[in-house]
């Protein structure tokens, strides 16, 4: 080994910055995804390590994990022996850590994490803050790889479509088509080339579950794209990834490469005759990107806009060959599925939609993190449960899930269930998972004019209503933000948020303006208030009062001197 | 070739495998508006002004882009649509600055005839009115964005047709613009051929010859666009 201090060595591609030569009596799991890496975990990590080393600790291992979902509370430290989390971690005041890691006692049991974790069911995270995420050993050890040879060694592809179709697993990027079915299209297409890609041009706003699930347990995603590309018989795969997740790509690029080497991707995977090869591709900041259409013409090179459909990329999609496109949780609830079998997956969840979803809980909530959940909690559950409540105990206001398509769910719904029909039903949608919570100091009409502005500067620009009628409804929004506008503009405004949804090429803008239809249904209240009353009840918008029409016979007032 | 029977607005109509409830339409007589097609280059169903009714889904098809199919049934006019394609036209009119009275399209505008075709008499919605350049750097051509509506034939007719693929996109939502060769103004351009072809298919004033006055527009009766019926049937288009 170096002299190197801990410190100077480079820690990339290592299991555990401190591995105990025996038996491991208490371990550090440090979180190293993004959020807690923003505020100095790396310096943790390296620090404990050398603190446990000068401290004679050699039975103690550390070791960087993902994300451990509380992201409010980081940098997070958890000790898995004992259970304890030790939240907002300083780099430089590790003492509380080491008398913990002292005191552990072999053969510990894991006390109670408190309702954040325990009514959590985790499959598509279930490895989450467990591995390090840069460790294919440690992905094996966790049950990883097994899904993929027991799929290569004993089953065909059309039985891995059909176990998949029992689990009644659906596409989690939001509209929540049957997977199996996209799969079986997508094998039956004629081509001689299909593709696989995965869909990580996550730009929902509060949405952080793809990177997360990416930047904790990237080989995850791999298993799950392998298992999908043998099962529609493609051999060449994309993971199309916004550049904005510098940590995410780096990890994925570091799990291809060490996935390659240990011949789980590439020719001739697990000493079979499939092959199977992936690339990361990176979106350039365009939102738009992750609608499947634009994302194959911009992993082609091509400009990335999106193209009408039928036909569907499952027929016609990358250079023309049938392609499968998946988002990332669906890619990560597959090789669970096949290991642990589809009844099980199947008999988690409510109605037709089955298993559990991610939340990326963000807003006015307490715990700020990760979750994931059976489908059919409800709301309520999620939110005050697992979230926490709201910051300062205020009053909820709404919950806006599915992103800039999605909408706004108010109070009186919040013991409704979670899942694709309820959402729906509700005027929202489930979206790729994000749920921001907002209290009384929220706006609606201001929150429909955000949503808005955001559709507005992220339409592509080729068809006509959402490029122009995008940027029409955001000003007819901002005008009844401002205390301008009158009721005829509240009419015009919902003349023009079904023309923009009716007429629009694709889902960003037909979905565009559903937070408006959204708060018009819930919050009419509000957008009156603004029109006729020329207030805000929120205190948000700043109405600006036009001077009232002077009659023409009135008098010039006089100026004072 | 198989043969497809389908309704329009409720006239039985025949087409072969692969054609467009377009092509189909105007080869009956049928007419659907549509901005952004141009028989002889490809389609890309961005205008959203042809867009028809398939057999009651609540979703809307674009006709130039969508293939037939045996027994489909399509309604291409009715009140709904109307009302959605003058929706659609005035966006158009309020994107840029269009205004007829000094447009060197006046009177042969497509989007002008369009607006008179659809009943549309007055803006419901303000204009946007941005600050938009005029590129007058070439030698026989002018671009004035003022009038561009976006439809892309003009990019889509020099890299098809002519080959050169002057033209292309930049930016996006309201600042998309053509742009020539990779943003320099069109003289500059180093692939230009100064062929005209996309002088010729705009459907507005924004590509134009220079030296004619307001509403002496250059769509004239040259026998380009025939021409281009003639190379989309060799092509097999």
């Amino acid at each position: 080994m170096s002299e190197q201090p801990a410190a100077a060595r480079p820690v990339r591609h290592r299991a555990a910055v401190a591995t105990p030569a025996g038996e491991t009596r208490a371990s550090a799991y440090v979180c190293e995804a993004a959020s807690c890496m923003s505020a100095q975990a790396h310096d943790i990590t390296v620090n404990l390590a050398a603190q446990c080393a000068a401290a004679g600790l050699t039975d103690v291992m550390v070791k960087r994990v993902g994300c451990l979902g509380l992201c409010a509370a980081g940098p997070l430290v958890e000790i898995p022996q004992t259970g304890e989390l030790f939240a907002q971690v300083k780099p430089g005041d590790l003492g509380g850590l080491i008398t913990a890691l002292k005191s552990v006692k072999p053969g510990a049991t894991p006390k109670p994490q408190g309702p954040f974790f325990e009514k959590q069911l985790r499959v598509a995270t279930e490895n989450m803050g467990r591995v390090d995420p840069e460790s294919l050993e440690d992905y094996i050890g966790r049950g990883g790889y097994e899904a993929l040879q027991r799929v290569l060694a004993d089953m065909t592809s059309t039985e891995v479509r059909e176990v998949v179709s029992q689990s009644g697993l659906r596409g989690r990027g939001g509209a929540g088509y049957p997977t199996a079915l996209k799969w079986t299209t997508v094998a039956k297409a004629e081509g001689k080339q299909k593709y696989v890609i995965c869909n990580a041009d996550e730009g929902d706003p509060g949405a952080f579950m793809d990177r997360s699930v990416l930047e904790s347990d990237p080989f995850r995603i791999l298993e799950g794209m392998a298992i999908a590309a043998f099962a529609v018989h493609a051999t060449e795969g994309y993971i199309y990834c916004r550049a904005e997740y510098p940590l995410a790509v780096a990890r994925l690029r570091t799990a291809i490469r060490l996935a390659q080497r240990a011949g789980f991707l590439g020719a001739n995977i697990a000493d079979t005759s499939f092959t199977f090869d992936v690339q990361v591709r990176l979106g350039a900041g365009a939102f738009v990107c992750g609608e499947e259409t634009a994302l194959i013409a911009s992993v082609e090179g091509k400009r990335g806009t999106p193209r009408p459909r039928p036909p569907y990329p499952a027929v016609e999609g990358l250079y023309g060959c049938p392609t499968l496109i998946n988002n990332v949780e669906t890619f990560a609830n597959v090789p669970a599925i096949l290991r642990k079998g589809a009844d099980w997956y199947a008999s988690i969840g409510l109605g037709k939609s089955r298993g559990t979803k991610v939340f990326a809980l963000a807003g006015r909530i307490v715990n700020t993190g990760l979750v994931e959940v059976p489908m059919g909690m409800t709301l309520r559950e999620i939110i005050y449960d697992i979230g926490g409540g709201i910051i300062d105990g205020r009053p909820f206001k709404a919950v806006q899930t599915g992103g800039p398509s999605g909408g706004c769910i108010p109070a009186d719904y919040l013991d409704s269930p979670v899942s694709y029909e309820t959402l729906i039903d509700l005027g929202s949608f489930m979206g790729s998972g994000g749920m921001i919570v907002m209290d009384d100091t929220s706006c609606m009409v201001d929150v429909a004019r955000y949503f808005q502005d955001f559709c507005r500067d992220e339409s592509c620009g080729k068809c006509v209503p959402c490029r122009v009628g995008t940027t029409q409804l955001w000003m007819l929004l901002d005008k009844i933000c401002r205390g301008q506008a009158s009721l005829a503009d509240l009419d015009q405004l919902e003349r023009l948020a079904k023309v923009v949804q009716k007429m629009s090429l694709c889902g960003l803008g037909q979905g565009a303006p559903n937070p408006i239809f959204s708060t018009l249904r819930y919050f009419r209240d509000e957008y009156l208030a603004h029109i006729v009353d020329k207030r805000c009840p929120a205190g948000v918008c700043e109405i600006v009062r036009l001077p009232d029409a002077r009659p023409l016979d009135a008098q010039p007032t006089e100026v004072p001197a | 070739m198989t043969v497809y029977t389908l309704k329009i607005d409720g006239r039985d109509v025949a087409g072969s495998e692969g054609q467009s409830i377009m092509d189909v339409a105007e080869e009956n007589g049928i007419d659907i508006p549509g901005l952004c097609h141009l028989p002889g280059i490809h389609d890309r169903g961005a205008c959203r002004l042809c867009v028809v009714k398939i057999g009651g889904s609540p979703r809307l098809a674009a006709a130039c882009v969508t293939r037939i199919a045996e027994g489909m049934d399509v309604v291409a006019h009715d009140e709904e649509l109307e009302e959605y394609r003058r929706a659609a036209t005035e966006m158009m009119f309020l994107e840029r600055n269009h205004v007829c009275a000094v447009c060197v399209a006046n009177n042969h505008c497509e989007l002008q005839e369009l607006s008179a075709d659809l009943g549309m008499t007055h803006f419901e919605l303000p204009r946007i009115s941005p600050t938009v350049d005029v590129d007058l750097s070439h030698k026989l051509f002018g671009l004035d964005h003022n009038r561009c509506i976006l439809c892309l034939r003009c990019v889509r007719v020099c890299d098809e047709i002519e080959g050169a693929h002057v033209w292309d996109v930049m930016h996006r939502g309201l600042e998309t613009r053509i742009q020539a060769d990779m943003g320099v103004d069109w003289g500059d351009s180093a692939t230009c051929t100064s062929c005209g072809k996309c002088v010729q298919v705009c459907p507005t004033g924004a590509l134009f010859e220079k030296g004619r006055p307001v509403a002496a527009g250059t769509r004239d009766e040259r026998p380009f666009l025939p021409w281009l019926r003639v190379h989309q049937e060799e092509r097999g288009l």
